[in-house]
């Protein structure tokens, strides 16, 4: 380094290496996330042809997803199946989640054993879990229904993903499945920070279990709730992959399962076999959908952050 | 501007002009990775006739392949040669100016075309061929004529039949047909195979001059013919989705399937074994005409911006002659709408055969131009009505309705 700036003094010799460190991850960041979230912004507002900008557009491509029909209808419908997921994965995983930690906290036989293989599949990409999925969940040879048929329970074998019932449901529970490790270890970090002297004295006094878990456990673990709030409802919102997977582009059965993250890769980019390219009406959906999980998120997080506190 | 920019500017611009002379090399991309042996022999052959023009042929993945095209395209990039879709797909890429028009003084070879199949590679606005069409696509029945003779059932030929013939499988333990609805444009399939025989030959025409819409009595009754299929599609249907029921077809488990003519060269990959046999989508009555849903697959295109336009044409030359056809043909088992092209294969024969007695793929050709398109809507509808969520009424409403944001006719 000396043999750079020979002539430069310790004190702004520092800063500058620094920068000069910074400087390759900044652009990168800048290049390939700043750059595109902003261009999103501008793409918006124009009218598109395919790839090619045709014209000043205004807020038409907001008004057309937001109050145009059968744009705006899929618009809500997908967002509502957005906030099911989120509500649900808040309480099927992330409740899971809360109490296999208080398990496995106890330290009994065999947590070691069941906390690998809780946290396994949350190592396991996406793709492979929605594809096994999907092949269990086969109506004519899943493991699903045929294990149903095996014990007896014939009737309950269902084509899963092709009903509205049970189709965005089954997605929620693979999702919980492959996910439930990660928030189960949060929720396990934060158990164990629990000064131990505290649970035992509240024993002493004669609290029950359940009084522990209320008074002391919840209130301690508070911040390790912040994150697995935030990061459930950004996951939700950005939901994608799985149901592209198990269910396609189109959110079938007759959009049941579609989400905002499925309506804006249709919307913008197109399908082969149906919807066509608009790169306007995407951007919108996009706009839309980053300004919604920002707000909220800051929203949430300073509330979040005074409840730690409150508690 | 410097001098020593114009310099450089200048020795860019010789040194492109003379590039062809270099024997040039023409990038061509594709969605089709797996044709990617019988394209290389297609070059070969094309540099019998041109050795001096190299083309290299580079495929991408079917789902982003419009997305990786436009954006090089609108970078001013891009391939030479194009792999193109057809009608709205077309003019999607048409219309910004991405592709070369060619006409007759340039490509004499375009008179090897009838105007229909020439006017899917069109822009309806200015009438213009922007695309060299490659195949046309059927959508039809395919049965398994080993299980229709094992079980002396016959091809179908009315609704009675296919329904006694879809009865007598049942009763012997073969899934009458493979069609599930899970995946969305399979619906759509289902109606482009059964359809036309239903609603007859005047309808498309009446659609286009605005006489009918969706709602026609003749197609609401073709939809409600289609729920009469359901008892006769695997359990669990809905939830049966592309894959599956290509599997199921292709295993020999079900008899039949509603599907594309571009199956056939995939499912004879798979199972050689596997003799197939197509018939069109049964007639309403006995002895009544039986139509097929016919459309134009896609064409080749040359980049508005290419360096090599003369090479470029004598490709494009060259994908539209018979040569190339019948190579095309029996190389990727797909049918070329080339005039004179000999189909070897006797299956394909027997599909360009049905093509004689044809109507146009309805929503791809007429509906697939503006969002909402007839396609996400047929396919939505007709998924929604097999699972009896709605009623063929509300689905001819809900689709005319869609479809009436664009189309002035349907506006009434």
């Amino acid at each position: 380094m000396g043999a750079f700036m020979p002539n430069m003094s310790p004190r702004l010799r520092r800063p500058l290496w620094i920068a000069l460190l910074l400087t390759p991850a900044l652009l990168l960041m800048i290049g390939f996330v700043t750059l595109p979230i902003l261009s999103a912004f501008v793409y918006a507002f124009y009218k598109w042809q395919g790839l090619a900008r045709i014209g000043f557009a205004g807020f038409e491509n907001f008004r057309l997803i937001l109050f145009q029909p059968p744009f705006s209808t899929w618009t809500y419908n997908a967002f509502f199946h957005n906030l099911i997921v989120f509500v649900s994965l808040m309480v099927v995983q992330n409740g899971t989640a809360f109490f296999l930690a208080w398990m496995l906290s106890k330290g009994l036989r065999l947590h070691r054993f069941h906390q690998v293989s809780l946290f396994l599949p949350v190592i396991l990409s996406t793709v492979i879990i929605g594809f096994l999925w999907k092949l269990f969940l086969n109506p004519l040879f899943g493991l699903v229904n045929q294990t149903l048929v095996a014990i007896g329970l014939a009737s309950w074998a269902q084509p899963w993903l092709g009903q509205p019932s049970t189709a965005l449901a089954s997605l929620i529970v693979v999702n919980a499945w492959h996910w439930v490790g990660f928030p189960t270890l949060v929720y396990l970090a934060a158990m164990q920070r629990i000064p131990r002297e505290i649970l035992e004295s509240a024993e002493i006094d004669g609290a029950g279990e359940w009084t522990r878990i209320r008074r002391i456990v919840w209130p301690l673990v508070a911040p390790a709730t912040t994150i697995v709030v935030i990061l459930t409802f950004i996951g939700s919102f950005n939901w994608f992959e799985l149901p592209y997977i198990m269910s396609g582009l189109e959110g079938p059965p007759f959009h049941s399962t579609d989400v905002l993250g499925l309506y804006f890769y249709r919307t913008a980019f197109g399908t082969v076999s149906a919807a066509l390219q608009d790169f306007g009406r995407g951007s919108a959906l996009a706009v839309l959908i980053f300004l919604f999980i920002l707000c909220i998120s800051a929203w949430w997080v300073r509330i979040l952050r005074r409840r730690e506190i409150d508690l | 501007m410097s001098p020593l920019f114009r310099l450089g500017a200048t020795l860019a611009l010789a040194v492109s002009a003379a590039a062809p002379a270099f024997a040039a090399e023409l990038t061509f991309w594709s969605w089709r990775q797996e044709d990617r042996a019988a394209y290389q022999e297609i070059i070969a052959d094309f540099n019998k006739l041109h050795p001096d023009v190299k083309i290299k042929f580079e495929a991408f993945e079917p789902t982003s392949y419009n997305t990786i095209l436009s954006t090089a395209l609108a970078g001013g990039k891009g391939p030479d040669l194009i792999q193109a879709r057809a009608y709205g797909g077309l003019e999607a890429f048409a219309k910004p100016g991405y592709f070369l028009a060619l006409d007759k003084t340039m490509v004499p070879e375009l008179d090897n075309f009838a105007p229909d199949v020439l006017a899917a590679e069109s822009m309806r606005e200015d009438g213009k061929v922007y695309a060299v069409p490659f195949a046309t696509q059927t959508v039809l029945i395919l049965y398994n004529k080993e299980l229709f003779q094992k079980n002396g059932v016959n091809p179908p030929e009315s609704w009675e039949d296919m329904i006694a013939a879809a009865k007598a499988f049942k009763a012997k333990g073969v899934m009458p047909f493979a069609n599930g609805t899970a995946t969305a444009w399979q619906n759509e399939i289902l109606m482009g195979a059964f359809g036309p025989s239903l609603y007859g030959r005047e309808f498309n025409g009446d659609l286009v001059s605005g006489k009918a819409t969706f709602q026609d009595k003749r197609f609401v009754d073709a939809l409600a013919k289609l729920t009469e299929l359901k008892e006769h599609l695997p359990q669990g249907f809905t939830g049966v989705d592309y894959p599956t029921m290509q599997q199921l077809f292709i295993s020999g488990r079900a008899a039949m399937i509603a599907a594309g003519s571009f199956e056939i060269a995939n499912f004879r990959r798979q199972n050689p074994k596997l003799e197939i046999g197509v018939i069109p989508g049964p007639a309403a009555a006995k002895g009544g005409p039986r139509l097929v849903s016919l459309f134009v697959d896609g064409g080749y295109a040359i980049n508005a911006k290419t360096e090599h336009r003369a090479d470029a044409i004598k490709f494009i030359r060259y994908v539209a002659t018979p040569r190339f056809g019948d190579l095309f043909s029996s190389k990727l088992g797909n049918i070329s709408p080339i005039k004179g092209v000999k189909i070897e294969d006797g299956l394909l024969a027997d599909v360009a055969r049905l093509n004689a007695s044809s109507s146009p793929y309805v929503m791809l050709v007429n509906f697939r131009y503006q969002e909402p398109t007839g396609s996400t809507l047929i396919q939505s509808g007709v998924q929604k009505m097999m699972a009896g969520q709605a009623t063929p009424v509300e689905v001819g409403a809900d689709v005319t309705k869609g479809i009436a944001a664009y189309y002035k006719p349907f506006q009434k």
